[in-house]
């Protein structure tokens, strides 16, 4: 049942500086997992990794479902999702950007109304449903790239620093949509934070970048 | 007032309106088909890795420049009876002008069209992938993003294809009643030194860049309100 990363000996340099040195790790479906670790530790590059946005130099990120490996293509990466640091807005309405990945998949535009705007209720948006996503302020945008995400109702969730930068208020808010999300059951995260007290708040295991590798935290 | 300017210079109103609806069918078409050829190209060049594309790109931006009456003469030389082109018979015809002025629209639109596609944000297309976008689409949403760069450019495309007139005065000859557009009327007229006629011409050129400008901007800005395009993002 479920999703499981299996995370192998995966290594990656950038211009001769080694990053990630043959990390190993099994993501189990289901669970919370909060990563720490200093800035440039390569934590980022990993979530690109498993997200499948690129590929270790040497190593392997497998996802497998009751003990077979599934091959790498569209159906796999549409039942994951990762919201970047930046989110990456597109310039349309908070609607839009909300829909987006619902329309592409080709649901029904009735469904996709629904959908979007229970999102938008739980993330403290529905009176910004109108609005130019652009215009939002840096917390309502990080709350924006979570409802993207959320929306799809995907099995694994990478979260890269989702409250970086963000007031006390705003954290809350998102602590509390990765709690109900967490409650659900339904869904594997993997956030990254820079604070100790909120990773002991969010995940059920710890893990640390240290020397390239992940270590429990 | 336009009365007043007919009085002024006793143009007959016919052949003015005449000159005046050759202009816009000879640079609105011209510039149709540049844009129908330049956003393709653009977005291929912008978003498809292959050998010489650089090479494609500096040419693109090389012949921005082009200065029109090289481009008139090289025409004229493909076009008039003895060139490789003779045979179709189109020098001195709005057709032969229509591909003067796609000739010169199209690395304007296209480079400009090229430069908002490059210059989106990388960040939109990995958001476009994270959230489960086929590479078709991936393409799309960054086009999408370039948009009001990309109606700019074809605003530059129209600002030249309108006050140009090199190029079609020499492949389109300016036959009175044919061929003749604002432009090159009002070289004729001002060597007449009819001043009156090419005034008035001047002048509606300049209302008319000023129209579409306007035009052009109010569509950019209604894409920018929101709402407006709850139904047109796919
Ligand atoms: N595309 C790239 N080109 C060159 N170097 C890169 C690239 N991406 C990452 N790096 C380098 O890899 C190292 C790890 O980067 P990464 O973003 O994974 O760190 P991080 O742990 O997420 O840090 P932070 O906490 O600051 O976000 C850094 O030294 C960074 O400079
Ligand atoms: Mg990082």
């Amino acid at each position: 049942m479920g999703l499981r990363i299996e995370v192998t000996k995966v290594a990656k340099a950038y211009n001769g500086n080694p990053v990630l040195r043959d990390c190993s790790y099994n993501f189990a479906p289901g669970l919370t997992y909060a990563l720490q670790g200093p800035n440039g530790s390569g934590k980022s590059t990993l979530l690109r990794f498993l997200a499948l946005l690129e590929a270790p130099d040497t190593g392997s990120v497998d996802y497998l479902e009751n003990s077979t490996v599934l091959p790498i293509n569209l159906e796999l990466r549409r039942r994951f999702t990762l919201v970047l640091p930046r989110p990456g807005i597109f310039n349309t309405t908070v609607f839009n950007n909300v829909a987006y990945g619902l329309k592409i998949r080709g649901v029904k535009s009735g469904e996709i109304e629904a959908r979007v705007d229970t999102i938008l209720e739980t993330v403290g948006l529905s009176h910004k449903r109108s609005q130019r996503a652009l215009d939002l302020s840096s917390g309502e945008t990080k709350r924006l790239g979570l409802a993207r995400a959320m929306v799809l109702a995907p099995e694994i969730l990478f979260l890269d620093e989702p409250t970086a930068n963000i007031d006390p208020l705003n954290t809350d808010i998102i602590e509390e949509i990765i709690l109900k999300m967490k409650a659900g059951g339904q869904t594997t995260i993997l956030l990254i934070t820079h604070d100790p007290a909120q990773a002991e708040r969010l995940g059920d295991r710890l893990l640390l970048m240290k020397e390239g590798k992940l270590v429990p935290g | 007032m336009t009365e007043f300017f007919l009085f002024l210079s006793q143009i007959n109103p016919g052949e003015l309106w005449g000159i005046v609806w050759l202009s816009l069918w000879v640079s609105g078409a011209g510039l149709l088909l540049a844009t129908a050829l330049a956003l393709p190209l653009a977005a291929l060049l912008a978003l498809k890795r292959f050998p010489g594309r650089d090479a494609v790109v500096n040419i693109l931006h090389t012949f921005m420049g082009l200065p029109p009456v090289v481009l008139g003469l090289l025409l004229y030389l493909l076009l008039s009876r003895a060139g490789p082109l003779g045979v179709l018979g189109l020098l001195y015809t709005p057709t032969a002008m229509i591909l003067a002025q796609t000739i010169l629209a199209l690395p304007i639109v296209a480079a400009l069209a090229h430069s908002a596609i490059v210059n989106v944000d990388p960040v939109v297309r990995q958001a476009a992938v994270t959230l489960g976008a086929t590479a078709r689409q991936q393409a799309f949403t960054v086009i999408r993003e370039a948009r009001y760069g990309i109606v700019s450019g074809i605003m530059a495309g129209f600002g030249r294809a309108n006050a140009e007139l090199g190029a079609v005065l020499i492949v389109g000859g300016n036959i009175a009643g044919y061929t003749r557009v604002m432009t090159t009327s009002i070289a004729l007229e001002t060597d007449k030194g009819n001043f009156e006629l090419g005034i008035v011409l001047g002048l509606i050129l300049l209302a008319l860049s000023l129209l579409v400008n306007l035009a052009l901007r109010r569509l950019q800005k209604r894409g920018q309100s929101a709402g407006a395009e709850l139904s047109s993002w796919a």
